[in-house]
This record gives structure tokens, sequence and C-alpha cells, in this order.
């Protein structure tokens, strides 16, 4: 089964009502396996017409107080970001897979992390943030499905799931575990006939005297508490560490090649990957940073992720970039050079 | 199976890594490439090594070459075969290159570690590649072999069946003992003759190696 599957069968595992999308290169396997699947299990799939409209079905299935997911690569994404921030606007919850390929523009099929600032600023209009995922294994992707499910309802809001080419292509032993889920507040916002209730309205629109400045306060609570509760990553080493390199999603998997190299060869280096991208685990970057580190962001884009770590570092420490964009993917060899050359000005 | 089930994201707290550092120069780490034309099978030569590695308890990783594949296009895989947790799935320098067509050898072979296992189809490439440093080299004629039992369809069998006997990992039994999981169902007709293509590129390798 490759990522793409994977992914697929585990948010049909972690009860996803309703998939729509619009089939684009390399997340197709997606769709493929979905339309297949969801009717076996006599849910929702539809191919729509756009990632326009794939987004808006999203939005009308979620609203409904289903569980609806859809998926696309980089330029199908930037096509839903209206959606996206309609749906941060409404307080839906959704989950949208992003299987992220070269860009701008059309640009390539080739894997890539370049959709990092789009991601994790948001993406579409207004002031609002989405829950991020940057998983670096199949197995972490399945993991991360049903987790993003259940933050969705939770806050809801919109759960991004950035996953590249490489993950949604590879393959990988995988396992399926149907875990114990969080305990989810009723949807009672939701709107299914207004039988014996007062009616609910699902809207983004918000007119009157500071009606929707209040509103934006409420989402920026929402969002604090997100930051304060929801932050994973892992980290290797750092305590006895020089030199920091961070990553996420498959670049990681490099850096941690280079890390075991470098390792052996006596260079005092860790890594921090951070597994979700927003909340950002701006703590954990800060207080690696507290004493005298040097960091590396290793990205598979132009430096993307590195401004976050630079805010989380605050001037304490140098913080430098290696990526390749494009499509481009750093090797472990480059990875383990740039560590090798941070190498000598410590030694002096 | 040595998956690691529990994952970091049930925790929800931000701890040291269980990840341990991999001693890469005693461990088993085997990185392969398969290539040739699309339509050669290089896809399922590559997910039926995956899939037999991963049935034997091991790491694997397999990630193939994607999006533009036609017949008659080119097609790479790309499988690491490890004893731990497998960091980069993609193989920059494989210990193990087998090479259906002459593209696919002018790309792949300067690449190839040294002392590592070049397997070639000798049906298609007629030369020997010129390389620095010492690699063992199995031509096999896999596309002669493959019409020999009936179906020129199965050379990519011949040439993994080879490949495994040179390398010894695992025999061409454990692989075709994997073939009704890794083959679509409706082209199941075809596992006699593929089990019969692994053998015979194992009994190949074994009696024309020099």
């Amino acid at each position: 089964m490759c990522g793409n599957e994977a992914l697929a069968e585990a948010a049909i595992i972690a009860g996803l009502d309703a998939y729509f999308g619009y089939p684009i290169t390399p997340q197709n396997e997606i769709s493929a396996y979905m339309s297949k699947r969801m009717p076996e299990e006599g849910r929702v799939f539809l191919q729509s017409e756009s990632e326009l409209a794939a987004i808006n079905m999203v939005f009308g299935a979620s609203a409904t107080g289903k569980r609806t997911m859809t998926t696309s690569s980089s330029p199908g994404i930037s096509l839903m970001q209206e959606g996206i921030s309609y749906l941060a606007g409404a307080e839906l919850p959704a989950v949208v897979v992003n299987v992220m390929r070269g860009g701008p523009g059309l640009g390539n099929i080739a894997p890539s992390q370049g959709d990092y600032f789009q991601a994790t600023r948001g993406g579409g209009h207004g002031d609002y943030r989405t829950i991020v995922f940057g998983p670096s294994s199949v197995q972490e992707l399945v993991d991360c499905m049903p987790l993003a499910f259940d933050l969705a309802d939770q806050y809801r809001m919109t759960v991004v799931v950035l996953a590249d080419g490489i993950l949604g292509q590879m393959m990988e032993p995988i396992v399926f575990e149907r875990k114990p889920r969080r305990k989810l507040p009723p949807k009672d916002w939701a709107l299914t006939g207004a039988k014996g209730r007062e009616q609910n309205i699902v809207r983004s629109l918000w007119l009157g005297d500071r009606v929707l400045e209040e509103h934006n306060y409420k989402l920026q609570a929402k969002y604090e508490q997100v930051q304060k509760n929801e932050v994973l990553c892992e980290q290797y080493e750092v305590e006895t560490a020089e030199i920091v390199v961070v990553a996420y999603g498959v670049a990681a998997r490099m850096v941690r090649a280079a890390v075991d190299r470098a390792r052996e060869q006596g260079i005092k280096v860790g890594w921090i990957r951070p597994i979700t991208l927003w909340p950002f685990p701006t703590e954990q970057i800060s207080k690696a940073a507290d004493e005298f580190r040097i960091f590396l962001t290793v990205e598979m884009s132009n430096g993307q992720m590195v401004e976050d770590i630079k805010l989380a570092a605050a001037g304490k420490t140098p913080v430098l970039f290696f990526g390749r964009p494009g499509g481009g993917i750093p090797s472990v060899d480059e990875i383990l050079e740039r560590i090798r050359q941070l190498t000598i000005p410590a030694k002096r | 199976m040595m998956l690691d089930t529990s994952s970091i994201l049930d925790k929800n707290e931000n701890r040291e890594t269980r990840y341990k550092m991999r001693d890469t120069r005693n461990e088993f780490y085997e990185e392969v490439i398969i290539a040739g034309f699309g339509g050669q099978g290089i896809m399922l030569a590559g997910r039926l090594l995956a899939q037999t590695a991963m049935k034997r308890g091991l790491e694997v990783t397999y990630m193939p070459s994607y999006g533009a594949e036609v017949r008659g296009g080119t097609a790479n895989c790309m499988v690491v075969i490890a004893e731990r947790e497998i960091a980069s799935p993609l193989v920059s320098k494989p210990d193990s290159l087998i090479v259906m067509n002459k593209a696919s050898l002018t790309k792949f072979a300067p690449r190839l570690k040294t002392g590592g296992l070049l397997v070639i189809n000798s049906s298609l490439i007629d030369e020997e590649p010129e390389l620095a440093g010492s690699i063992d080299i199995l031509a096999v004629p896999a596309d002669k072999l493959a019409v020999e039992l009936g179906n020129p369809k199965v050379a990519n069998m011949v040439a993994l069946g080879a490949y495994l006997q040179k390398h010894g990992l695992f025999g061409p039994d454990a692989a075709a003992a994997c073939l009704a999981e890794t083959i679509a169902r409706r082209y199941h007709h075809t596992l006699p003759v593929n089990t019969k293509a692994l053998h015979r590129g194992a009994e190949f390798a074994k009696t024309n190696h020099r």
C-alpha cells in the first residue's frame, strides 16, 4: 500500500463520512482508492468538477455535522484557499491533505515542501489558522489521520496534513490501529434539520458594529488553546549537541541519516523534528537555543520553516539554512557536508 | 516484525525520542535500484522484493518513479531493505542495481557503490559497461529465458530471481510465496509462470556466474 492509499484507509477507519476531490498527481491514488472503498462502506465519494467545488462540498458536508475531507496537491490546494478561509470563518471542521509537489505555478510533479508558508499562515484571506501536520513516514501519516479528524471536530477548524510526493508514492510496512479517541463535544451547531430546537446558522459573514471583531477574538482564543495544547515534536540528542538540525516530513529522514553518520565521525549534532508545523514547537526550539548551539534547517524549499526557527531562536543562536526547491531533494551526503562545514568554526 | 507501532502521536507529549542511533557501518542495509522500460514490470519486481523482505521481518521502503510512466518510457524504483528503521527511501548510491535496458545502464551504473552488484539484462544490453572500481557483474539473458518459459513478460522475474540468488538475501521461493499478494488478482493466472521465472533466474545465476 502506498502512502496515498494508506492515508485514505486511515481516514475511512477514522470515520470519514464524505470524500470530495479532483484528480492531480502525485495524489491520484487517494481518489482512486476512495472511489472503490467509500461506496463499499456506504459512504459518500464524489469526484467534483474542480478543486473549488471540492472544498465547497466539504463546507456543505461539514455544516451538516459529518466528517469530511478533500485531498489535492499544491496547485489544487491554492485553488481551495477561498473555501478554507470560509471554513475558518464559519468554524467548520475539515481535513485537507496536501501531497505537495514542486511550484510555483503548475510547477512539476516532484516532491516538495514549498507550501509551508501557505499551510502554516492560513493561506486564504483573513486572520485565521489551520492546524498543520508534517508527518515523515507512511506510518505517521496513517497515525495522524484520526488525530486530524479529532482535532478538527474538537476545535471546529481545518486540519491540513502536509505530505509530499515521496510520502504519497512510497510504500512502507504499516499497521492500522483503532485507538481510543478523544472525547469530543457534541456537534450541536450542525445543520441537521431544526426539528424541536432553535435553528442553527452556519456563516462566515458577520456584519454589524464590532461583530466581526468579536468573532475574531473568539477565533484567536481558540487558536491560543491549540498553540498551548497541541504541539508535537520529536528531538534527538539535543542536550549533548553543539549543532541542531531542524527538519520536518521526509527531509527529516535524510537529516536523521546524515546526523547518524556525523555522530559516527564524532560531531556533536542532534535534531529536532516538528510534527505539528502549526502550532509550531516554538518553546522547544527556544529552549534548545538557550545554550549556544548552531541551528541548521533543512527543507525541500528555498527556506520557509527557517523563518519560524529564527522567530523561536529570537537571535540567541545563529540559524542557518540548506534546502533545495522545485522538486530537488537534499541528499544525505549534502546534508552531512553542511554539518561538517559547521564544525570548522566550532573547533577554533 | 520490528515495526514500532506505538506512535509518538498517541502520547501527545514532546519527549526525547526513542530513536536510537544506527551504526551504519555494521548493519545490514541493502539499497537497490531496478530500472528499465515502462512495461517491463520494473515496479512489480520492486514491489515483490519489498513485500518479500517485509514478510521476512525486515524494515523496507519502496519508492517508484511516478507520474509520467508509460509503456516504452523509462521506469525505475528504489527499494531499501534494512534491519532497523530506514532513514531515506531515496537511493543515490545503490548497493545493487538491476538494469533491464541500455538507457538504464547508462543512467544508473555510474552510481553503483564500489563492490556493488550489477545485474544486466543481456538480452537487451549487448555490451559490458566500463566501470571504475570493482563491481560484481551478472549478465542474465532475461528476455531470452522468459521467452523460453513461454511468456516474454516475465523477464523481470528472471532478473529478480538471478539477483536474489546472487545476493543471497533470500531464495526465489520466498519471493514466489509473496507473488499472490503482490500481483493484482486479474493476473493470477500468471502466478505459475512468474514462479518458474524466479527459479529460472536463480538457476541461471547459480550455474553461469563466473
